[in-house]
């Protein structure tokens, strides 16, 4: 682990996120770097366990994914609050068994639940692996579990484990 | 906004056309929170506002301010970013508390410990 820079994708991710909230200019960056090279510094001395990213080539294939199958959610989910409260629509929870176990994985996987309307991440047993989901409409269990392992599991898992 | 007269015709419309989408979204799922009967189906209808109501509202303010000015303006993107990574904690508060509250009351609806158990190799 190099002294300086514990954590180059944090410092980097700080840098560019100072850019982006001022301007980019050379005096912009050599604050932000000072302040990202400090900030990381500081999260060394946290001792985190740190993420590693086996395969990042597959980020943009995951955000792809992600961000198509959000937008149709959005349209399903606004879709079922339009046509009201309908007798036909079963809301209900889903157990999940993940063989997921990265910590960072898992915290991606909860971010793209929570962020599609629909689903809902509910409660996560460490020691079984086994998620529980609230899905707004559940037509088919299955097709839910099939859909979280091979849509999201497979991927998470080729990119950190 | 008081360059608006400078702004090209695509670049309204499209700046239009996604606000519209955004704050159609967010008002649609405010609606769904009232709407729906139980903590669990509530808490999905504001995630309308948090996915693509704020994407498409950051995205129109990315096309309308990158049109007036000469560089392009990215950094509406650093507030999606923390949407996705702030709401799972909010959510999850809640429904850990949810699920408390309703397995010491003995809701029927609430799901049993039992279901976290693995019941095959998977």
């Amino acid at each position: 682990m190099n002294r300086l820079l514990p954590y180059p994708l944090l410092t980097a991710a700080l840098l560019l996120m100072w850019l982006l909230l001022t301007s980019f200019s050379t005096g912009q960056f050599l604050v932000g770097t000072a302040v990202a090279i400090g900030a990381s510094r500081a999260m060394a001395a946290l001792h985190p366990s740190k993420p590693r990213l086996r395969r990042w080539q597959l980020l943009p294939k995951l955000l792809g994914i992600v961000t198509l199958d959000i937008l149709r959610s959005n349209i399903a989910v606004a879709s079922i609050i339009i046509r009201g409260d309908r007798r036909d629509r079963v809301a209900g929870f889903v157990a999940i068994p993940l063989d997921l176990r990265d910590k960072t994985a898992l915290a991606v996987l909860a971010c793209i639940v929570t962020s599609t309307p629909g689903t809902a991440w509910v409660e996560y047993a460490p020691e079984s692996g086994v998620l529980l989901l609230h899905v707004l409409d559940l037509a088919d269990e299955a097709e839910w579990i099939a859909v979280i392992k091979n849509r999201y599991e497979a991927l998470l898992m080729d990119i950190f484990e | 906004m008081t360059h608006a007269e400078n702004l090209p015709a695509w670049a309204s419309l499209l700046t239009a056309f996604l606000v519209l989408l955004g704050s159609g979204l967010t008002l649609l799922g405010a609606i769904g929170t009232l709407r729906f009967r139980r903590f669990f189906e509530r808490v999905h209808a504001p995630t309308l506002g948090t996915s693509w109501g704020t994407g498409a509202i950051a995205l129109a303010s990315i096309v309308c301010f990158s049109a007036l000015g000469s560089r392009p303006v990215v950094h509406e993107l650093l507030i999606g970013v923390f949407m996705i990574v702030t709401t799972p904690v909010t959510l999850m508060l809640l429904a850990r508390a949810a699920l408390y509250r309703d397995r010491t009351e003995g809701n029927r609806e609430a799901p049993p410990r039992s279901l976290l158990r693995r019941t095959h190799g998977g």
